[in-house]
């Protein structure tokens, strides 16, 4: 198998960067389209950061834009804000982040780290990018159709989205996409990381990052079909009236609902959050796995704990099936289910505090260096300290029964996916560059992209929890504009607003960079340009078609820097002797 | 001829000594592993709309018992056409194969028309449905069920059309091939079985 890697023919430009099957570029075209999509719906909460900050005053100069059936006169109207809101959580997070941090890093990094040449299945591989690009588009696509985009929630429930206009019937059809993508997705990584593992590569061996990537494959395999289930019901309740989620005697404005009954609303909620919540580790877990990356290479020491962050990886994937309805402890499903769920959302985060306690416990001794990945990972760390803590008091229903619904989940949750996750994004951006590209990004660009970042970001989501507390609906249009009881709360609308502008603002330097970066960056001398010891470092920067130039071995643990002994501070994984 | 992705991959057609499969029987079992839990997703519904039903008809009363048998034994029979089709190929006799693996698309052909039928018939007696909860998820089931048997007769139909070709150039992918058809077909027989006492007999 070894001796073909350099033959292969130059293929045609259509066939190499638009329908190809190389890993690399699959993984290179879910990025851009990741990032695009977490901008456009970064794009969609500025939007609703205006009406929240300033309600019912004209939005200056683009308020025109968009039409008087969405903003007449620039003053947004109350059915695009739900719009706006559905859209932004179904975009960031189905279209945003899981096909930035699961499938673009992970085509991409995870065949380079087992020593594989291209995923086990290319075809597949290819299939599964267009069906997201296809979901994408419908999900773009459906913001122009009459009544507009989906306004019931991300989450869609019933019986509001049964009734809802056209645009939720295009949001099932792009979910059914975008789900049917992430489960080919999924086969083929775990397909990959058990089949063509380099010889040697066996499971202690295997870097954090393809442990997390594998976890999550089986989560996305295993959570998102009962939601494809629960999209087809709720598609025939709105295309053939059926009445899977559409109760007994239901009334709408004033008039009886002319269907057989005989549903439950509890149902869809079930199905939701059966996906719901393994999808928040799907969003988490290849996101512990770059910071871990990303730590052990800039401490220059072993990872602390590596075996038992590998066992709590698992752990979380099994009890991420049976937390669920810490979701639903306001749906009156009862108190001993609400019992046992909190007890299982209890139990769950120790696992969690297990992964976060060894990345910190890292740090202690290492010659840390300072750089602009390394900074975002260290960033990652308390932030998503703060997430997973404000977390525990929703976990408890007795806790959660007041903060439910409130801004205080807002600010819990993003505390959790935008300076967790979306930082642990830009660490590996900056990261794994020189290798996708043979250049490196700017440093300087860098720090400036990173501290407005970290800055705002706590501007944006502490002020939340705040508002949180004092009983804010996170549901309302007018921003709580007509709460009588909170006005000191509600001015933290105006510094919300203000710095989630500086926020986009500094995204700038990033976008900026990228591009410079590019084409003018720094080119990098070696293949291996952080000193690091997995195998993806091993192949040429950029890899070529088949990755690498013969098939690598592997003699040793995936972080062993500093060893006692050897000449160099760190020890490559393809490395037969210290 | 270049080098194709295909050729650089290792385990395409034999197995890897540590997990005893070759990639795209790891491939199959995984994809089945996530249609157990769409279905399973969709037997659970079944399930909960069955317990907070005031009023729920036995299958018998309304569907056509005898025909649902016949479509039984049809999907029984091209299952066990399938696997005969593949031990054929294992004997090496493609003439063999290609009756056996004819009847069974021919098979699945047939039980697509009974199921034409009975829907007809529920349509006529305006039984559509959003009559009720039971013609919903009888609608639902039986539908995607179909559904996953056209799926099956595409793939099925490819690899005695084009797809043959393989068996002159790489006899052991092309028979690899058919126990993963095969290994599909088996569960969408499965789900019969299944969808078939659940929604006719209880």
């Amino acid at each position: 198998m070894s001796h073909a890697h350099s033959h292969f023919d130059e293929l045609p430009f259509w066939r190499k960067y638009i329908f190809s099957t190389d890993h690399k570029i699959i993984g290179i075209q879910y990025g851009l389209t990741g990032l695009f999509f977490l901008l456009f719906g970064f794009c969609l909460m500025m939007l609703m950061r205006w009406q929240l900050a300033y309600p019912g005053q004209p939005l200056p100069i683009i308020g025109h834009l968009f039409g008087e059936e969405r903003m007449p006169g620039g003053v947004m109207l109350p059915e695009f804000y739900n719009q706006l809101g559905a859209m932004h959580g179904t975009i960031m997070v189905f279209l945003g982040i899981v096909p930035l941090v699961f499938a673009a890093f992970g085509n991409y990094v995870v065949p380079l780290q087992i020593g594989a040449p291209d995923m086990a299945f290319p075809k597949i591989n290819m299939t599964s990018y267009w069906l997201y690009y296809i979901g994408g588009i419908i999900m773009l696509v459906s913001f122009f159709v009459p009544g507009g985009a989906a306004a019931a929630g991300w989450t869609s429930y019933t019986p509001l989205a049964d009734i809802a206009t056209m645009g939720q019937t295009l949001w099932i059809i792009g979910m059914v996409f975008i789900i049917n993508s992430s489960l080919l997705g999924a086969i083929n990584f775990i397909a990959t990381i058990f089949q063509l593992r380099a010889p040697g590569m066996n499971f202690m061996r295997l870097p954090f990052f393809v442990w997390s990537e594998l976890i999550t494959a089986f989560l996305l395999l295993l959570a998102f079909p009962p939601l494809e289930a629960a999209a087809v019901l709720q598609f025939m309740d709105r295309i053939a009236k059926t009445s899977f989620f559409l109760p007994s005697g239901l009334v709408v404005s004033g008039q009886p609902l002319s269907v057989s009954g005989g549903g439950s609303v509890l149902l869809w909620q079930h199905l939701f959050w059966f996906l719901g919540h393994p999808e928040v580790y799907v969003l988490i877990l290849p996101a512990f796995g770059i910071i871990a990356e990303i730590i052990a290479n800039n401490i220059r020491k072993p990872l602390w704990g590596y075996k038992s962050m590998v066992y709590s990886v698992i752990t979380i994937g099994f009890l991420s099936f049976i937390v669920w309805a810490h979701h639903m402890f306001l749906t009156g499903m009862g108190t001993a289910i609400s019992a046992f769920f909190q007890a299982t959302t209890m139990i769950i985060s120790i696992p969690s505090v297990i992964i976060l306690t060894a990345l910190f416990l890292s740090l202690w001794g290492g010659s840390i260096r300072i750089n602009v990945p390394m900074l975002f990972a260290l960033a990652f760390l308390p932030m998503f300290g703060i997430g997973g803590l404000t977390g525990l008091p929703l976990g408890l229903s007795v806790s959660d029964i007041p903060l439910h619904d409130t801004y205080y989940v807002i600010g819990h949750f993003h505390y959790i996916v935008a300076p967790g996750t979306i930082f642990a994004l830009f660490a590996g951006i900056y990261y794994w560059f020189p290798k996708i590209t043979g250049r490196q990004m700017n440093e300087f660009l860098g720090k400036i992209h990173f501290w407005p970042s970290l800055v705002c970001m706590n501007f944006i989501f502490f002020p939340m929890m705040i508002q949180g507390l004092a009983g804010v609906s996170r549901r309302l249009y007018d921003g709580g504009a007509s709460y009588t009881f909170a006005p000191k709360i509600l001015e933290l609308n105006v510094l919300i607003s203000f710095a989630a502008w500086i926020l986009a603002l500094a995204q700038i330097s990033f976008i900026i960079n990228f591009f410079w970066s590019l084409f003018r960056g720094k080119k990098v001398q070696t293949d291996n340009p952080w000193e690091a010891t997995t195998l993806e470092w091993a192949a040429p920067s950029p890899p070529p078609h088949g990755n690498f130039e013969v098939v690598p071995h592997v003699y040793r643990g995936p972080y062993e820097y500093s060893v006692p002994g050897a000449t160099k501070d760190f020890t490559p994984q393809y490395q037969e002797t210290i | 001829m270049s080098a194709t992705a295909d050729e650089i991959i290792p385990y395409t057609v034999k197995p890897r000594p540590d997990t005893g499969l070759f990639n795209a029987k790891m491939g199959i079992w995984l994809f089945l592993s996530s249609e157990v839990m769409l279905f399973g997703a969709l037997f659970s519904t079944y399930i909960i709309l069955r317990i907070g039903a005031e009023h729920w008809p036995r299958g018998a009363t309304i569907l056509n018992v005898p025909i649902g048998t016949l479509n039984t034994i049809v999907l029984i029979t091209s299952s066990v056409t399938m696997v005969l089709a593949w031990a054929a190929l294992r004997q090496n006799s493609l003439k063999k194969f290609r009756i056996l693996l004819g009847s069974t698309i021919l098979c699945a052909f047939i039980f697509l028309f009974i199921k034409t039928f009975e829907y007809g018939a529920k349509f006529e007696h305006g039984l559509f449905p959003k009559y009720s909860t039971y013609m919903a998820i009888y609608f639902t089931l039986t539908g995607l069920h179909a559904l996953h048997v056209i799926g099956g007769i595409i793939v099925n139909s490819y690899l005695l059309g084009p797809g043959t070709k393989m068996w002159y150039s790489d006899p052991e992918r092309f028979t690899n091939r058919i126990e993963i058809a095969g290994v599909y077909w088996h569960f969408v027989d499965l789900v019969w079985i299944f969808l078939f006492p659940v929604l006719y007999l209880l």
